[in-house]
């Protein structure tokens, strides 16, 4: 499903180079459950955004479901961003004045689905995540772990192939944490790649493989990758 | 991203800031009604003097006696020689072009009017019947100078709506007799109240035949002679035969001035219509302030709103599509803010109407869509640049930002 072949990603800071990610190789097949860990400043977070296709390797070459994804151009990076991957952030980013179920709907308005179509995905996305009651509140309404549910929700309304949570439970208490883990994890049964970065040894622990990253390299897998 | 889900979008994020989008709007329309009111303005003028002028008389030609020259000094003026007067005569002799269909003559001299023991000074009109039609006057009661020869001398008059009140108030005063310096006059008509045209103000006027003018002030001269075309395009043949006419008349001499009534009105309508596209342009000012009052408040929103920016990204909105986003929202803030703007005008226009209501205020087609124009033009113009800073945000950056 992924595959990165000696990926590097460097920043120019001031006048200096500094590398993020050092000659990655990386494998995920369809439907694996990866966690990224290591401590801050370590890469996990730009091996994630390269994945996500938010940001460009410096060099290297990336191939996401068999195609070369390395020198897309913009338009067509968001295609794909659009299709196959789907964002669960540490800060949720749901839009302020958007109500839960606009901001479900907020990809498929993007992509152009149409209005009666969107309606039936958002309504079975509520009742999924058992926000059908919360449909019209706003973010400022909802708890930490009601604003999770609605950014997965719409994480997966385009029902992507891959789902890129970036510290999913940074900002929620530990048993709201558990619950959005439950969440995420029952879409890995549905055969979503579920790729999670956190620093948190239990969260990253629940995970069939893990990846260990230090200085911009994978240092140490553990856990099973299924099939590379 | 459907065009309709795109003006949802964007009408959402302005409705999500209510005063900035108010304020904004407020701006623009202000602008554009300031438009639509100058220019409204500067065209009713320019209409109230067409009216004026053409009240006075449609395909007027009008011959002054005397030549003025349009530079410099003249030899007459110099010799002190008082212009060859026009004659009874000359002005019956115009009647010999084809182009030319009536001709009035005027003579005109103050009086003393006098009904019994009432009087006062008057102007005195000496012409003939044809002027009430060729200077499009009303007949208030009675009849007009009568019709017939140029040179018969009736003791008739027809006296104006304030002179009759004044003398008579208001007792019946058709067929009564009133004195004109030395001689008497049989009232035969009064002027319909019509106040002040151009600055002749006909109710304050009496008119006699211009042969009984002569007699009353001793005199055989003219003061001008209207000339009637036969129809527009006949108009500057019309003039060309009276100059020719009256050249051969006074011996070879051009020595009277011949003017078409339109060429001062052309000159007028240029005049006005120049004055009222520099109002405008200033007007117009007011908007392309409005556009960088646009431009401002979307930077700020630019910068407010840079993590939505790049969740859109993230979800997978590309480049152009967040710049539709914010151009929309230019779109949707100059189209509400013309249309307020163009309300508030009209309502501007009808009000200088109530006050004034002489003047034919009404903004003109052309100025409506300048202003339009302007507003969209600017509106647009201005969030270009927002719009691209959005669009070229790195997602990776915007979501960072906390």
């Amino acid at each position: 499903m992924i595959q990165l072949e000696n990926v590097s990603r460097v920043f120019a800071v001031g006048d200096q180079q500094v590398a993020a990610l050092r000659g990655i190789d990386l494998n995920i097949a369809a439907g694996d459950y990866v966690s990224i860990m290591g401590p801050s400043g370590s890469g996990k977070s730009t091996l994630l955004n390269l994945i996500g296709l938010l940001d460009r390797p410096s060099s290297g070459t990336y191939r996401l479901d068999g195609g070369n994804v390395t020198d897309l151009d913009d338009v067509q990076q968001a295609r794909v961003r659009s299709k196959k991957i789907g964002f669960v952030f540490q800060a949720f980013h749901l839009v302020p004045r958007l109500t839960a179920a606009t901001n479900i709907e907020l990809p498929l308005i993007l992509a152009g689905i149409p209005a009666a179509e969107r309606k039936a995905r958002v309504a079975q996305l509520l009742e999924n995540y058992g926000l059908a009651d919360r449909a019209d509140h706003r973010p400022d309404q909802l708890s930490g772990g009601q604003r999770q549910r609605v950014a997965i929700a719409r994480a997966t309304s385009m029902h992507p192939a891959v789902l890129l949570a970036d510290e999913p439970t940074g900002n929620l208490d530990q048993a709201t944490g558990k619950e959005v883990m439950n969440l995420l994890e029952q879409l890995v049964a549905q055969q979503v790649t579920l790729i999670i970065v956190t620093h948190d040894p239990a969260i990253g622990g629940r995970a069939q493989r893990q990846l260990h990253m230090v200085d911009g390299q994978i240092i140490n897998q553990t856990g099973s990758a299924v099939n590379t | 991203m459907r065009l309709i889900d795109v003006v949802q979008f964007a009408s959402g994020s302005l409705r999500g800031s209510r005063v900035r989008t108010l304020l904004m709007i407020l701006a623009m329309s202000i602008g554009v009604a300031a438009v639509v009111v100058l220019t409204g303005l500067g065209e009713g003028a320019r209409r109230y003097v067409i009216n004026q002028f053409s009240s006075l008389g449609t395909n007027l030609v009008i011959v002054l006696p005397g030549r003025t020259e349009t530079a410099g000094i003249g030899p007459g003026m110099l010799l002190g020689q008082i212009p060859r007067e026009l004659t009874l005569d000359d002005a019956q002799a115009l009647l010999r072009s084809r182009a030319i269909g009536r001709i009035a003559p005027l003579t005109i001299g103050s009086s003393q009017i006098s009904h019994e023991a009432r009087n006062r000074e008057v102007v005195v009109l000496g012409s003939t019947a044809n002027l009430l039609e060729i200077r499009h006057m009303n007949l208030g009661q009675g009849q007009f100078l009568p019709a017939g020869d140029i040179r018969s001398s009736e003791s008739v008059c027809v006296l104006g709506a304030k002179i009759k009140h004044e003398l008579f108030g208001q007792q019946p005063s058709i067929g009564a007799w009133v004195r004109l310096g030395d001689r008497r006059f049989r009232v035969v008509g009064i002027m319909a109240a019509q106040g002040e045209s151009m600055g002749f103000n006909t109710d304050e006027l009496v008119i006699i035949p211009v042969a009984s003018a002569h007699m009353l002030f001793n005199t055989s001269g003219l003061f001008r002679i209207l000339v009637e075309a036969k129809s527009r395009d006949a108009i500057e043949q019309a003039k060309r035969d009276a100059e020719q006419i009256l050249q051969v008349r006074h011996h070879g001499e051009r020595d009277v001035t011949v003017i078409r009534q339109d060429a001062v009105l052309a000159t007028f309508d240029r005049i006005l219509h120049a004055l009222t596209l520099a109002v405008g342009g200033i007007a117009a000012i007011s908007l392309a302030v409005a556009g960088i009052l646009i431009m401002n408040v979307m930077l700020i929103t630019v910068s407010q709103r840079v993590r939505e920016i790049g969740l859109l990204k993230a979800l997978g909105a590309p480049a152009a599509q967040i710049k539709n986003l914010f151009f929309a929202e230019a779109i949707l803030l100059s189209g509400v803010g013309s249309v307020a703007g163009l309300a508030l005008g009209e309502i501007g226009v009808r009000m200088i109407g109530q006050i004034y209501p002489s003047l034919p205020v009404a903004a003109p087609w052309w100025a409506v869509l300048a202003a339009l124009g302007t507003s969209f033009g600017t509106g647009i113009l201005f969030s270009v640049w927002p719009a691209r800073r959005a669009a070229r945000l790195d997602p990776v950056m915007a979501l960072a930002r906390s």
